[in-house]
């Protein structure tokens, strides 16, 4: 059965997160074959929607106005609203990120419809499109099914992978104009707190301390590790509670929930409510002096001892081998 | 102020869970109020505090909840509702849960609601901006900080590792997350207290609310449990050989660096 969808892009500092591309490959799935559109939205998008296409979208909506160049409800709601009446969609893609997630519950309720808030894979049964998702911080999973009207869906960072990109794709981009008035929430001020390049939903590799990290300082081999690796720097709630890094860091039950392909836990000792934001990662590797901690349990690779010995000589054993290759 | 906020009842995060009959099963877990409701509590209990005005807390399941409203009403919150839905809806999803509180919140002159930004069993965040919107009210996500002054909302949100400062004014929903407050524990006279406060039980015939129109459209077709990690490989030898070996390891066998 196939289905005309729209995803939606997002824009971050001037470029298009990850999510977008691997939304469009979700898209794919729920279109079987019918047409999916990019949606870009913002003050200047137009320069960033030949990407989308080059990611497999057939064309691509854009709208632009100044009132956009911040991420309000009222604003992106009222403009995909505009798209959604000319498009006329049977399914939307959003990212379960923290836009997808501020905006996706507002427009399911407008078009009173179902939604399924981050789904981790997707596949195509008979009639139906099948989502995974995550429950009771992924200690469990449900398969999903929409049963009325359009069908919704934001999903997970890092899960979907995209499609190959292919610059020879073309496809058409086009204007749509929205009436945007009315924002009753205004962003005044952006502070980046964190300063990672790799956002911790999207990064495939994240080195993660836990009070055995011992102080703010300490963290500071992590960083290093994580930094040879491309990746991200992630915490345990004991980190953050002892104040060693921010809360923006925490994994886990009520931090974040990640599932990157590798994942270094360091000086962490595996508590349930940890072990529920990062045990779906596809790699695990465990430093810790303890032999018994139970972070040892959901580990592929263990090292038992100290990490302030263990990670430097990790650091330097992967810039040795960086510089050979 | 007429504040507002929804807490929902969940299992303990202590808890491991446990899969029979195809359905997550509860017997003998702990349950607690949803963390981030825990918050949305506390700072209601401290705007009333400094403002003046009245705190309800309300939840949409099923008796056992009781509990978890007086927890609340302990720690400071003047009256409770539960809309007790076990004797008359079956099946619901979001849709429900917000269609049923925002039926609910409809005719109450609410200011301020405090939701969570997430609960920690269903996942899916969807609650409180579908509630705001059903009540045509704004709301404003993720929120560390709040500051009221009349009608005028200022707000820190949490957004992935930056923070935006917001303004908005009442009528408001905002959504809680970590680093609003530190919750504070029911005191003995608290509790005490609480035993004498307002506990209003609803059904939904107390509503003006027709079942088919809170009916859900999602449908859970299959619950699982993650399959079991295998017990991870401990390195073995001298530091040096261990990092090594890991490295090794993580190149060729698993292929992720
Ligand atoms: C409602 C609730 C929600 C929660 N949510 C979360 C959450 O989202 N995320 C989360 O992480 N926690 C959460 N927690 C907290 C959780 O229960 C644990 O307290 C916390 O994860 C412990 O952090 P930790 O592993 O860093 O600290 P600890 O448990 O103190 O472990 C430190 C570890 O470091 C090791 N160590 C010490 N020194 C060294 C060294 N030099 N080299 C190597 N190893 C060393 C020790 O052997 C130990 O295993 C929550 C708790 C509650 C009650
Ligand atoms: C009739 C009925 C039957 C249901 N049957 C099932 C079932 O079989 N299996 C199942 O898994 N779930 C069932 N649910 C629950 C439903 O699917 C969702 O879990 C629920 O609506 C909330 O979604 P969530 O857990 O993702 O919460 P979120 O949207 O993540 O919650 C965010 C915030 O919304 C507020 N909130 C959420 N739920 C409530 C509530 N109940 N009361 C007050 N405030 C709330 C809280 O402030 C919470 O922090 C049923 C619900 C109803 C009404």
């Amino acid at each position: 059965m196939s289905r005309k969808v729209i995803v939606l892009g997002e824009v971050r500092n001037g470029e298009l997160r990850n999510i977008s591309f691997e939304g469009i490959a979700a898209a794919k799935t729920v279109a079987e074959g019918g047409e999916v559109t990019a949606v870009l939205m913002g003050e200047s998008v137009r320069g960033l929607a030949p990407q989308m296409i080059h990611y497999g979208a057939d064309r691509a909506v854009i709208v632009e106005d100044p009132k956009l160049a911040a991420y309000t409800p009222d604003g992106f709601s009222q403009a995909l609203l505009a798209v959604i009446d000319q498009v006329k969609p049977e399914a939307i893609i959003f990212g379960h990120t923290a836009l997808g997630k501020d905006l996706s519950p507002k427009m399911a309720s407008k078009l009173g419809a179902g939604l399924i808030s981050d789904a981790v894979a997707i596949e195509a049964e008979g009639d139906n499109i099948i989502f995974t998702r995550p429950i009771y911080s992924g200690k469990a999973f449900e398969k999903k099914i929409i049963t009325d009207g359009v069908l919704m869906a934001s999903i997970r960072p890092n899960n979907i992978p995209p499609l190959e990109k292919d610059v020879s794709r073309e496809g058409g981009i086009f204007a749509v104009s929205a009436d945007i008035n009315d924002l009753r929430t205004v962003v005044r001020e952006v502070a980046e707190k964190a300063v990672q390049d790799v956002d911790l939903s999207e990064a495939k590799v994240i080195v993660s301390g836990g009070r055995g990290v011992k102080s703010a300082e300490g963290f500071k081999p992590l960083m290093e590790l994580a930094d040879v690796l491309g990746g991200a720097v992630g915490a345990s709630r004991g980190a953050c509670d002892a104040e060693y890094c921010d809360y923006s860091l925490q994994i886990g039950q009520t931090g974040k929930v990640v599932t990157p392909d590798l994942y270094i836990a360091c000086g962490i000792s595996g508590a349930i409510q940890h072990l529920a934001g990062m045990s779906n990662s596809k790699v695990v590797v465990a430093i810790n002096k303890d032999p018994e901690a139970n972070i040892f349990k959901v580990a592929d690779y263990g090292i038992v001892g100290d990490l302030f010995e263990v990670v430097p000589m990790l650091v330097r054993e992967l810039k040795a081998l960086l510089i050979k290759a | 102020m007429n504040i507002y906020v929804l807490l929902k009842r969940t299992f303990d995060t202590e808890e491991k869970i446990v899969i029979s009959g195809g359905e997550i099963n509860s017997d003998g877990a702990e349950f607690i109020i949803n963390p981030y409701d825990e918050y949305g509590v506390e700072e209601a209990i401290q705007i009333r505090d400094s403002q003046g005005g009245e705190v309800t807390v309300v939840s949409v399941g099923s008796g056992d909840a009781e509990k978890q409203l007086r927890t609340a009403l302990a720690m400071g919150a003047d009256k409770a509702v539960l809309i007790n839905i076990e004797d008359d809806l079956e099946i619901g999803d979001e849709f429900t849960t917000a269609k049923i509180l925002a039926e609910f919140l409809e005719d109450k002159e609410a200011d301020l609601i405090f939701a969570g930004n997430v609960a920690i069993d269903g996942g899916s965040g969807q609650v409180g901006p579908r509630v705001a919107d059903l009540l045509g009210i704004p709301y404003v996500t993720t929120i560390t900080k709040i500051e009221i002054e009349g009608r005028d909302v200022n707000m820190i949100r949490d957004v992935e590792g930056s923070s935006e400062t917001i303004e908005a004014s009442l009528p408001l929903l905002v959504t809680a997350q970590q680093g609003l407050n530190e919750p504070r524990y029911p005191s003995l006279p608290g509790i005490m207290k609480a035993k004498k406060k307002p506990l209003e039980e609803l059904e939904i015939d107390d509503l003006d609310l027709d079942e088919d129109d809170a009916a859900a459209k999602t449908k859970t077709i299959d619950i699982y449990l993650p399959r079991n990690k295998e017990g991870g490989r401990i390195l073995e030898g001298e530091p040096q050989d261990q990092v090594k070996e890991l490295i090794n390891l993580l190149h060729s066998e698993a292929k992720v660096i």
